[in-house]
């Protein structure tokens, strides 16, 4: 099988003697969509810096394509489009030369950059605002522009930081769209996003890292399935006066007034509404609480904590 | 990356460049014209006159290639610095980072860039004069040739200054405290000859002095050093300076954590 993206234990302190990585391995197979997710200063940013060549690695090796960072360098970035977390281009160039100019760095002659140019800001929407210097653009409209410029010599394995941040729903969506048809005609795309609802509509594959170590890595498929519980939000139409007993779920009533009930996974919602109507207790409308990556992920994040917590009061 | 590549690479890092100084020209070619214009007519045509000759030539052709160096050098170097730290401040170096452009072909197109200005307004200063003195070449090459190799040397200089710089005060150190005045003492003004001999002595360190004199040999054929030993001079310099440039961007200091 060929990897995309190979890193084995990767490491990384930062100047100031931080430990941002502690020696990660990933993989990424070719063709994947593959999600990296963490909380806030996880290291998600810095895992994806060293790969782009923007942070230096402390130890480990990274591989693209097979061509390993330390020897192959140049294979290596050719096959690699960046769409880093913050803005990065020169705010007072146009959007057109933003795109060429980076097509000019990777070797693409002009005339041939131009039309590479034209078809992605085209395909992201941009193509009216061509000479509008990158800093009037809209924050949407900026990271759109760079990713119409990570796309510019058509890498095989893109990389996206948190790309729709900032980015209103409609918006979102097609970005999704035309991420899903980019990675169907053979792109390998690698993202990583606060909206866990995003992974679960895109990804196939999930990472997620907590304090510079991989906590989990698996399918998106495998992951859901590990999920033994979800909570469901009933609105009644009877105001309760307190949790009503319904034998073989986990009830709580919040402060809105609605039902938050915990259903184990094999469990028949039949059995829940049978119960309610039993009790005359009248549902207008049920949701779940939280997306249900949402939910997994938290769950996994507290519990690396509060492991954490110990090895520290353990060792202190 | 093939050569055709690296050629593309460098040429776009040239080209921004280029659009960059030319698109904010209020800044960058306008003021030296404006200086070099109040040089000319005040030491030139109303103090020089009664400065009288040096050097064998009239004042005012004494200074002019004097002065013109001074602007391709005062242009190169703050057009490199310039540029590159607002790269940096910016983070658009990034671009440059994740693309495969060997280090040394970004220097080179950074270099071609102050190159390309400092030589423009060589040009503009140069036309500018013309219509205060006459000038007549005495050795062309020697003129082409220094002029490209200080400027070449002083876009080094520059880079340097962009790298290790951590905010825009550290860019402008080096030019008023270093560049400004090496290069008023170094023989632009007057010959060395008027001098003490201690004071001669002194400014035969400045390196240029050296710059400045093979630059007026070229045009006057008169020169307080050897010019051969000018160009020998600049030519280490920029071996020196390439190969520090080269060493502060191969460990990404200041641009990669
Ligand atoms: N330049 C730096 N110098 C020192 N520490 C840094 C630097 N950059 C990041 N860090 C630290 O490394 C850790 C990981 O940061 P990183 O940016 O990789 O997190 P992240 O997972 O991308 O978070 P977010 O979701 O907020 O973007 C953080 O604790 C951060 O403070
Ligand atoms: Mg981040």
């Amino acid at each position: 099988m060929t990897y995309a993206l190979e890193i084995e234990g990767l490491l990384k302190n930062y100047g100031d003697g931080f430990q941002a990585l502690k020696g990660i391995d990933l993989r990424v197979a070719e063709g994947d969509f593959f999600a990296l997710l963490g909380p806030n200063g996880a290291g998600k940013s810095t895992t994806l810096g060293i790969v782009s060549s923007l942070v230096n690695k402390t130890a480990g090796k990274v591989r693209v394509f097979g061509h390993d960072m330390d020897t192959d360098l140049s294979r290596a970035k050719l096959s690699l489009g960046v769409v880093p977390q913050e803005f990065n281009f020169n705010q007072f160039e146009k959007a057109f030369d933003v795109v060429t100019t980076q097509a000019g760095y990777y070797g693409i002659p002009l005339r041939q950059a131009k039309a590479s140019a034209e078809k992605y800001l085209k395909k992201l929407g941009l193509w009216d605002k061509r000479d509008t210097p990158a800093r009037m653009l809209s924050g949407g409209m900026k990271r759109r522009l760079m990713i119409a410029r990570a796309l510019v010599h058509e890498p095989k394995l893109l990389i996206l930081d948190e790309p729709t941040a900032g980015v209103d729903i409609e918006l979102r969506r097609s970005m999704w769209q035309f991420l899903e048809d980019i990675n169907r005609q053979g792109t390998t795309i690698i993202l990583t996003t606060h909206y866990l609802e995003e992974a679960e509509a895109l990804c196939r594959n999930i990472a997620i890292i907590d304090r510079g170590e991989i906590i989990r890595n698996t399918s998106k498929r495998d992951l859901l399935q590990q999920l033994s519980v979800e909570t469901f939000l009933l609105d009644t139409e009877n105001t309760l006066a307190g949790p009503p007993d319904l034998p073989g779920f986990e009830v709580k009533l919040d402060d809105d007034g609605a039902l938050e009930v915990e259903v184990s996974k094999g469990t028949s919602l039949n059995a829940l509404f049978i119960e309610l109507e039993k009790q005359g207790i009248r549902v207008l409308s049920m949701r779940t609480k939280a997306n249900r990556l949402e939910e997994l992920f938290v769950r996994m994040v507290e519990e690396n904590a509060k492991q954490a917590h110990k090895v520290v009061e353990v060792s202190s | 990356m093939t050569f055709s590549a690296l050629w593309t690479a460098f040429y776009t890092i040239l080209t921004r460049e280029i659009r960059r100084f030319t698109r904010i020209w209020p800044q960058t070619l306008l003021p030296p014209a404006v200086t070099m214009t109040l040089y000319f007519i005040i030491f030139g045509s109303l103090i020089g006159s009664r400065i009288g000759e040096m050097g064998g030539f009239d004042y005012m052709q004494f200074i002019v290639p004097g002065l013109i160096m001074m602007a391709v050098i005062t242009n190169s170097y703050s057009n490199v610095v310039s540029s590159f730290f607002s790269m940096k401040f910016q983070r658009s170096i990034e671009e440059l980072l994740v693309s495969p452009v060997p280090n040394w072909a970004i220097l080179a197109g950074y270099v071609a860039g102050g190159m390309a200005r400092g030589l423009s307004i060589g040009v503009i200063v140069t036309l500018l004069s013309l219509a205060f003195t006459q000038l007549s070449i005495h050795n062309l090459a020697m003129v082409v040739v220094t002029v490209f190799l200080t400027s070449a040397l002083f876009s080094l200089g520059g880079f340097i200054n962009a790298m290790l710089a951590t905010k825009f005060d550290d860019i402008s150190i080096v030019p008023t405290f270093v560049l400004t005045p090496l290069t008023y003492l170094g023989g632009v003004f007057y010959s060395i000859d008027m001098l003490p001999g201690f004071w001669q002595g002194v400014s035969m360190a400045n390196p240029i002095l050296y710059m400045v004199n093979g630059f007026r040999y070229g045009i006057l054929g008169v020169s307080d050093v050897n010019p051969f030993v000018s160009l020998g001079m600049i030519a280490v310099f920029i071996v020196l300076l390439a190969a520090v440039a080269l060493h502060l961007l191969s460990r990404g200091k200041g641009i990669r954590h």
